[in-house]
């Protein structure tokens, strides 16, 4: 069963072609890996495929459904959900409203309601919360539920940033580094959160990291970019043991 | 232990709100008994429902600067249209609705009414528009608003409505006809409808809007889009929806800020002085002053600030010179930490909690 499927997904700027015939099929609850050298066009293909950039060409599938030339918030309700290279959190909303905040779409009252508070705040509100605490336990992070998102330790902003993208319900999440910063402690401990949001969400992963460690760790499948073209596409040991692979990363 | 927590959570909102309300009604029925028992000075009599109004204006522009993080300037034009409107329907219905009570909450509503479609008109216009260039776009609507109002001519006769952008000659009234807006001359004799208590009320309803909205699912929207747009994106909400809610509803409020404020004076005409930018930007300093984003601060800044002039009149010509030394230092102990953590130690709050746990 595909969940994702791009065709010949390119786009450029100015004459530079950022993303070229970037092809890829993610089966329903794969973890893929995206790598590649700096500026190969990865975080291109995430803003691509939540509808930040509009592609020149190609075709975008989620799970039966055409997204392409789709705008982020009408992508983010199909069912793609991501996380930011530099973390963009709500930083002066606690920990708890901004997972809430994922739950915008999940859970409705109109804004009459709640100036008002009829009845229908209260009892989702406690719907809201409720759920928000239990995402936020499979991250450890419930603790903090009341603290500014702000004042978090970086490691757990990260966290709280896959939390508030899983509390939008998603069937792809999009990880854009999330070990970036990390010490090799709270690398392993994210390559556990991973591995359980996985069973936890049954939610299909697709990732971008350079912690070669956590990629060859977890990911079934991983993809190699470089100046926007495929390089490599397959099973991590095949990928990684790939001459051309290492040329691009490692130079001649 | 969830439970514990939500419970917390959920009263501290609520208790602050409630704080807030108390010590609003506090403050009006001290000065009721002041009233009642002579104490009080005519001078301040005359401010105490500037106060309010001027406290609406700065609760609900703290929803835009400080809710939605946009900088608006165009808050003395919505004021206007609020004015004028609400003016424009009370001086019509004048005869046909006798009774006082249902034809200013009547006022009211159309007034917020007026507003809040200029407030959605404008958020449309400026959808594309960030920081500075939004704060030029509504300053100018704000100018705009009391230029054009100032070239109208509107009168009413057995035949109808009549307009003019000329004068109030090529109206050609019979001489039955009552001219309702006379150019720059406005709108004479209101009926003067405002009272304290209606203004008090008044704010207490701006401040429980305000305060729920944001404790909302569309307060949370807002914020979100506030702290980072494109997040709030990425997570499915509606930035263009929200931006222009918040817009909407800053406007209306402003409009009943509006109505009172034409219901309190027997003329009304749209001047540098009232609805200049002037004006805009001294509610800004209210709601900087108060906290951006602290509603009740807004409240506290837009009364000491009204205050604060009319107590320097003694120093005459070097009145203003020291309104704004004063200003300066306000700013500067304001957010100063020693002050904020004295402010902590003694706030209402914290003497309340002290108290309770004492008794238990």
């Amino acid at each position: 069963m595909e969940m994702l499927s791009v065709k010949n997904l390119s786009i450029s700027f100015g004459g530079l072609r950022a993303v070229d015939s970037f092809n890829i099929t993610i089966q329903k609850g794969e973890l893929y890996g995206l790598i590649g050298p700096n500026g190969a066009g990865k975080t291109t293909v995430f803003n691509l495929l939540t509808g930040v950039y509009k592609p020149d060409s190609g075709i975008i599938i989620l799970d039966g459904e055409n997204i392409s030339g789709k705008s982020p918030i009408e992508i983010n309700k199909a069912g793609i959900a991501r996380t930011f290279q530099n973390i963009r959190l709500f930083k002066n909303l606690t920990v708890l409203d901004n997972v809430k905040t994922g739950l915008h779409n999940q859970y409705k009252y109109t804004t009459l309601a709640g100036i008002l508070r009829l009845p229908s705040y209260y009892r989702t509100e406690k719907l809201m919360t409720e759920k928000a605490y239990d995402i936020l336990k499979v991250f450890d992070l419930d603790k903090e539920a009341a603290t500014l998102s702000a004042n978090l330790p970086y490691g757990k902003q990260r966290k709280l940033e896959i939390a508030r993208a899983l509390a939008t319900n998603p069937k792809l999440l999009l990880l854009d580094e999330p070990a970036a910063g990390m010490n090799p402690a709270e690398t392993e401990e994210l390559m556990k959160t991973i591995t359980l949001i996985r069973e936890k969400f049954g939610v299909t992963i697709l990732l971008i990291e350079h912690d070669m460690k956590l990629v060859a760790g977890i990911c079934e499948k991983i993809f190699v970019l470089n100046f926007g073209m495929e390089l490599a596409n397959g099973l991590p040991q095949d990928v990684l043991n790939n001459p051309e692979v290492i040329k691009a990363y490692l130079g001649e | 232990m969830k439970k514990n927590i939500m419970k917390v959570n959920l009263s501290k909102d609520a208790k602050y709100n409630l704080i807030t309300i108390a010590a609003i009604i506090v403050v009006y029925a001290m000065c009721q008994i002041m009233i009642a028992a002579g104490m009080m000075s005519y001078l301040m009599k005359g401010l105490l429902v500037p106060f309010c109004y001027y406290s609406i204006l700065a609760v609900s522009l703290n929803l835009t600067v400080g809710i939605l993080g946009e900088l608006s300037l165009g808050q003395a034009g919505f004021m206007c249209i609020g004015a004028f409107a609400s003016a424009f329907f009370s001086k019509c219905t004048i005869n046909l609705i006798p009774n006082t009570f249902i034809r200013f909450t009547l006022a009211i509503f159309v007034g917020a009414l007026a507003a809040a479609i200029f407030g959605m008109f404008i958020g449309v216009a400026v959808l594309r528009l960030r920081g500075d260039y939004l704060a030029i776009v509504t300053l100018a609507f704000g100018e705009i608003i009391k230029n054009v109002l100032n070239t109208i001519f509107v009168g009413y006769d057995s035949k109808g409505f009549h307009f003019s952008l000329k004068d109030a000659a090529s109206l050609k009234l019979q001489g039955d006809g009552t001219l309702i807006i006379n150019g720059p001359q406005g709108i004479t004799s209101t009926p003067q409808d405002t009272n304290f208590t209606v203004s008090t009320l008044l704010l207490i309803a701006t401040f429980i809007i305000v305060a729920n909205l944001i404790n909302s699912r569309s307060g949370r929207a807002i914020m979100a889009i506030r702290d980072n747009r494109i997040a709030a994106e990425a997570m499915g909400i509606d930035v263009t929806k929200f931006r222009i809610l918040a817009f909407t509803i800053t406007a209306a409020l402003a409009g009943v800020a509006g109505v009172l404020y034409a219901h309190n004076i027997s003329s009304l005409n749209a001047t540098p002085k009232n609805f200049g930018y002037n004006m805009s930007i001294m509610i800004l300093v209210f709601v900087v002053l108060g906290g951006i984003g602290n509603i009740r601060g807004s409240i506290i800044a837009s009364v000491i600030l009204t205050l604060l002039p009319e107590y320097l009149r003694f120093l005459q010509d070097y009145r203003m010179l020291i309104y704004a030394i004063v200003l300066i230092i306000m700013m500067i102990l304001n957010w100063n930490p020693t002050c904020i953590a004295w402010r902590k130690k003694y706030s209402l709050g914290s003497i309340f909690r002290k108290k309770t746990q004492g008794e238990v």
